[in-house]
């Protein structure tokens, strides 16, 4: 059944969220949702990414890989793709656009590692869809890893007074609510399905 | 054959156009040229843009404070940069107060120099080098505190002012992956130009203290820079002196003390010391001699924890010493220097200006 893009970006956000059912980016989603502000940042900077990364990467597989049957090269092709890619986008809005830069170019290099990016590249490919779909699913996929570090900042935030368990500060605790915030998530789960 | 050609050339190709393109973008997009740094009105340097003011100072001998060689992880490269800077960075957001954004402090090692710049830069940390020196005594004063001679081998002198604290630099060790610096106060009389005493105390998986006492030993090479600190003693005057310290707070007053000491300057001073127990106290010897060399010098230790029958010297905290020894009296002529940690600091000058001290004239080095 051909998939429409609207349907896809409506899953990636919420059904099939890329942190809270794919568990993927989780380093830069526990070390850099402490603020809202900064989180909200980030979560911008990576959804321009994976919406320019899954387009670029789309075509290369599909016109270059693809018809020269090297497809068992996606992996080490799409990082170096996504590493370039983040290193352009960084000098050229630091050049041209310096207030673009001021609110999301700082957090450009944590982004080249995040495997959220490299997720969503695979993920369309695996799921063989079209440039379109490629397009909506980058979109959402990253609309939905913004959605899911702010709340989790805002959760954060909230417990930073609350006498959370020695052993369990920081990572452990951060760990546990993301746990129950894709519990949360699954509720979400008949609205659209992609998977 | 075929697919192993293929394979090389899609790769080297991809590859090949995607680093024209970076090399492209790094040479016409990414080139700020030169750029001028005017600092204090007066100083002009002329650096390659692109870079962290920080490094840009760095490549010009200006050192700021940094302890976390650039990472924006110390908040100590505060510098105030009025032209140039752009807004305010969200990493550069943790480390400025409110009072520091409306002044245009800025991390340095955060902001970019993309721009000509204006800065000011207090004029003594032109004064700051960095030292290349090896350890030549290392001793334990107590099971947590370590005293380190450092010779400098460089061939330069160190100019600093009684009270001055370096930044020792210690480089990655099993356990520690990164350099870091930490500052700690010079505990030596700034006569000796060509070599500095250092107090260290352990402190619970502090990164310095742990490579000091467990990674350095006596021969070990080490790289420090400074002077840096507004804590010295005042010369322009001659009242009285009040010292107050705890731990490897004695450093800094040591420091004054032994200067002092050879320059005869005549003041009295009454040094309070707090410990926790007998075996927490050190260089007591080193003073009692001091009591005898300098014109009117008291050294007073007052014991915290001591058990019956161990001790015949003063109990108690060094607020309660200040509370005992110093008359009710307003408007007292004499400075205070403390030196410790924080709240053993803010209760004694609650409790000198209590006794008629006042605010200004009470100086203090917090150890955090």
């Amino acid at each position: 059944m051909e998939l429409n893009p609207i349907t896809i970006l409506i899953a990636s956000i919420f059904t099939s969220n890329m942190i809270l059912a794919n568990f993927l980016g989780m380093c830069s989603f526990i070390a850099v949702s402490k603020e809202i502000k900064t989180s909200l940042g980030l979560g911008q900077a990576v959804t321009f990414v994976l919406t320019g990364t899954s387009v670029i990467n789309y075509l290369i597989y599909t016109y270059l890989l693809e018809p020269y049957g090297l497809e068992y090269l996606r992996f080490i092709v799409f990082i170096i793709t996504i590493a370039a890619f983040v290193q352009l986008v960084e000098m050229i809005i630091e050049r041209y656009v310096p207030t673009l830069y001021y609110s999301l170019g700082i957090f450009l290099p944590l982004i080249t590692v995040n495997c959220a990016i490299l997720g969503v590249s695979l993920f369309l490919i695996i799921r063989d869809y079209s440039l379109l779909q490629s397009l909506t699913f980058g979109i959402g996929s990253g609309i939905g890893w913004t959605l899911a570090i702010v709340a989790l900042a805002g959760i954060r935030q909230k417990i930073k007074n609350a006498p959370v368990p020695k052993g369990l500060q920081g990572a452990g605790i951060t760990l546990i609510i993301t746990g129950l915030m894709a519990l949360a998530f699954i509720g979400l789960s008949g609205v659209a399905s992609i998977q | 054959m075929t697919t192993i050609l293929t394979t090389v050339l899609i790769i080297t190709g991809i590859t090949t156009t995607l680093a024209i393109l970076i090399s492209f973008a790094n040479a016409f997009i990414a080139d700020y040229g030169e750029k001028k740094i005017v600092i204090n009105d007066d100083k002009e340097l002329i650096v390659e843009g692109g870079q962290s003011i920080l490094s840009a100072l760095v490549g010009n001998k200006i050192f700021i404070p940094s302890a976390c060689g650039g990472k924006g992880s110390c908040g100590y490269c505060k510098a105030k940069v009025t032209e140039g800077a752009g807004p305010v960075l969200a990493t550069e957001l943790s480390y400025l107060t409110e009072e520091d954004q409306e002044n245009d402090i800025r991390l340095t090692c955060q902001v970019k120099v993309k721009e000509d710049m204006k800065m000011e830069i207090p004029e003594e940390l032109f004064n700051v080098k960095q030292f290349k020196g090896k350890v030549v005594f290392s001793k334990d004063l107590t099971d947590k505190i370590k005293h380190l001679r450092i010779k400098i081998t460089d061939g330069q002198q160190i100019d600093f002012k009684p009270g001055q604290y370096v930044q020792l630099l210690a480089p990655p060790y099993p356990g520690n992956a990164e350099e870091v610096f930490r500052a700690y106060s010079v505990a030596s009389s700034p006569s000796r130009k060509e070599e500095i005493d250092l107090i260290i105390g352990l402190v619970e998986e502090g990164l310095v203290t742990t490579y000091v006492h467990e990674h350095l030993s006596e021969g070990d090479e080490v790289t420090f820079n400074g002077p840096f600190g507004d804590f010295y003693l005042n010369e322009d005057s001659d009242s009285d002196m009040y010292m107050v310290a705890i731990g490897t707070g004695m450093a800094p007053l040591r420091s004054i003390l032994h200067y002092m000491n050879e320059r005869k300057i005549e003041r009295r001073v009454r040094y309070y010391f707090g410990a926790r127990k007998p075996e927490d106290l050190f260089m007591v010897e080193e003073m009692k001699k001091l009591e005898e060399e300098l014109h009117d010098f008291e050294f007073i230790p007052v014991l915290s924890r001591a058990d019956e029958g161990e001790w015949d010297g003063e109990t108690g905290r060094v607020t309660d010493l200040v509370n005992k020894y110093l008359e009710d009296k307003a408007d007292r002529e004499c400075e205070a220097y403390l030196c410790g940690s924080a709240p053993m600091i803010d209760s004694t000058e609650k409790a000198l200006v209590e006794k008629g001290l006042k605010q200004e004239k009470v100086f203090y080095d917090k150890f955090d």
